[in-house]
């Protein structure tokens, strides 16, 4: 098994038992996470309640909006302050957050959104999916803009992904989201405790910090002269191509000799992982890749193993949307099938294993 | 020669972009005396919405953000939240304030979130050429008014100063105009007043001022300036509303 996980550091002996979303709030926490700005929502309420009860304490501040809006546009005004800050949601509060990731994206603000996926559209449901994909993937808001997408599968990536979201957050200069599942965010495991010292944005030299002895500064995202604007869409579409070359993350799971690919990301990779025991148990040569970035999506190694697997399998819980980049991957070489499950529904390993058979069967 | 007159040093030596006849132009001006007189010009952080006034970025010679429409109080409440310390002021228009932004700035008022907002009400959607604004006047015609704002059709126009003096979190609320040399000098104690009330940590401050679009409202602009005079007044009472200021504040002339 490889794994191009976390960026690194010392697990300590220390494990705990919390909830995905209780993972994610200490996580970003200890990375030096000081500004919350929030609106309830489930499944995602345990992240506020965390950093209400804690940030006070670390001299932080825990604000409660009005709105996801006015949550999003108290990021930007944090956020532009160079301070570490955080917001959380789910799909019908993301939706209404698009505007302000638009503007942070648009003013290259670094900052962590997170995004615990429910059932939609509309009011939807409040069990898990996987139906945000594109909106997280393509931008979501108006405007030509990237967000990097970090897919967590366990309570201890939530944990580490924390961390590694601000890091990659003020290193771009850019939001970074962390989409999680309602059942990632519900669901209590053992989390191990890290030792790494707090992200660090250094000296940074575009932050509103009061024009003090320097000439002011502008957080902005208008850009009036279409040259001007042309430049700053090439600076960005840069910036996101250096983020295709040097922040793929993926785990591969049984490829070496593998014959079916299972691509599947957060909770429905853990299902595809045992799903794809049963497989081998029963003779078929059943892998996995599992993208743990989602942009920027690992499409060289579908693309390597490509050359060597008979088909592939996505599965999500959606109508197909991750299934699209995998396609894009393959480009035409092998067959990309989809298996999907919707509104809160999850399959089981026994449900995948019976489509793993059937494809094989057929192929 | 003694020089009695200058432009503000918080005010950036740049031509304004405003039409002719235009008021933005004076209340910047008052803005950046404020900060001047108060001495703050270090601590401030200003906050640009969307509308005429999207360039102060540019005009105010301090750090600035860029907020998307309607949002400048959720900006502002950010960077307060996050450099206490810091002065922060929004500015922003009747259609940004008033319309697009109604939750932001209620809400902001209501948390007692200390920020200053210079509130510059024209009545009129302006840099989009002229369109129906919540605080259009019953009977006048704009772009999408054209046979004059109705009450049975679009409602009455939004009065801000009396919806926000009912939240107790409000530390110094005031209209002010600028249509003759009087109420400017009035305004400029007002805007000053509401950044004290901030610097002294009392609570949220909005100063709303009446201001003229000679272009939108197809006047000349001596016109306008006494159009507002006879018609916005009226239904806009220009009076403080709140002021928790010790004796009221400061009433020298900044």
């Amino acid at each position: 098994m490889k794994c191009t996980g976390s960026l690194g550091g010392v697990y300590l002996k220390t494990k705990l038992l919390m909830k995905g979303n209780d993972a994610l709030a200490r996580g970003a926490v200890f990375a030096g996470c000081r500004y919350f700005f929030g609106y309830p929502i489930t499944p995602q309420n345990e992240i506020p309640t965390y950093m209400a009860e804690e940030l006070p304490k670390l001299g932080g501040v825990y604000l409660q909006a009005e709105s996801e809006i006015g949550a999003i546009n108290m990021i930007y005004g944090a956020a532009g302050c160079g301070k570490l800050a955080m917001t959380s949601s789910s799909g019908p509060g993301l939706s209404l957050k698009q505007e302000g990731i638009s503007y942070l994206c648009g003013a290259e603000l670094p900052c962590v959104i997170v995004n615990i996926m429910r059932g939609g559209p509309g009011l939807g449901g409040i069990l898990a999916s996987q139906g945000d994909y594109f909106q997280a993937t393509r931008g979501g808001g108006h405007g030509d803009y990237r967000t990097l997408v970090l897919a967590p599968a366990t309570a201890q990536e939530m944990y580490d992904f924390a961390w590694d979201a601000f890091e990659i957050a003020f290193r771009y200069r850019n939001p970074v989201v962390i989409l999680g599942d309602g059942i990632l965010g519900q669901m209590m495991e053992p989390v191990e405790l890290v030792s790494r010292p707090p992200v660090d944005p250094g000296n940074l030299d575009w932050p509103t910090t009061m024009a003090q002895g320097r000439s002011k500064r502008l957080i902005n995202s208008l850009y009036i002269d279409p040259v001007d604007l042309e430049n700053h869409n090439r600076k960005l579409g840069a910036k996101y191509e250096r983020m295709k070359k040097e922040e793929v993350r993926y785990e591969e799971v049984a490829m070496d000799d593998a014959e079916i690919c299972l691509v599947a990301y957060g909770t429905v990779a853990r299902i595809a992982r045992s799903a794809i025991q049963r497989a081998r148990e029963a003779g078929i040569k059943a892998g996995m890749i599992r993208p743990i970035t989602l942009f920027p999506f690992p499409d060289e190694i579908i693309q390597k193993r490509a050359e060597q697997v008979k088909m592939f399998l996505t599965v999500e819980l959606s109508l197909g949307q991750m299934v699209e980049d995998v396609r894009l991957a393959v480009a035409g070489r092998r067959p990309v099938e989809f298996y999907g499950r919707q509104g809160g529904m999850v399959p089981t390993p026994k449900e995948l294993l019976t489509e793993i058979q059937r494809l094989g069967a057929s192929s | 020669m003694k020089k009695v007159f200058s432009r503000p040093e918080s005010l950036a030596d740049i031509p304004f972009h405003y039409c002719p006849g235009c008021t933005h132009g004076i209340i910047h001006r008052l803005v950046a005396t404020a900060i001047d007189s108060l001495g703050i010009k270090e601590q401030a952080i200003g906050v640009a919405s969307v509308g005429c006034s999207v360039f102060t970025y540019n005009y105010f010679d301090c750090d600035m953000q860029a907020a998307s429409h309607g949002r400048a109080p959720a900006v502002a409440t950010g960077i307060k939240r996050a450099i206490p310390e810091a002065v922060v002021f929004a500015y922003q228009g009747d259609g940004d304030l008033a319309s697009i932004g109604t939750a932001e700035i209620v809400h902001a008022a209501a948390r007692g979130e200390k920020i200053t907002i210079v509130f510059v009400n024209n009545a009129i959607y302006a840099m989009t050429g002229g369109q129906m604004a919540p605080t259009t006047l019953l009977g006048q015609k704009t772009t999408t008014s054209p046979e004059g704002r109705m009450v049975e059709r679009e409602g009455y126009p939004v009065q801000v100063c009396e919806m926000l003096e009912s939240f107790p979190g409000v530390a110094y609320l005031e209209r002010v105009s600028v249509h003759d040399p009087k109420a400017v000098r009035k305004a400029q104690r007002a805007i000053t007043n509401a950044f004290r009330a901030q610097q002294q940590g009392l609570g949220f401050s909005l100063i709303e001022v009446l201001s003229t679009c000679s272009v939108n409202w197809k006047m000349r602009p001596l016109d306008a300036l006494k159009w507002l005079e006879e018609n916005m007044i009226n239904y806009y009472p220009t009076q403080n509303f709140v002021n928790k200021l010790d004796k009221g504040g400061n009433n020298d002339v900044a």
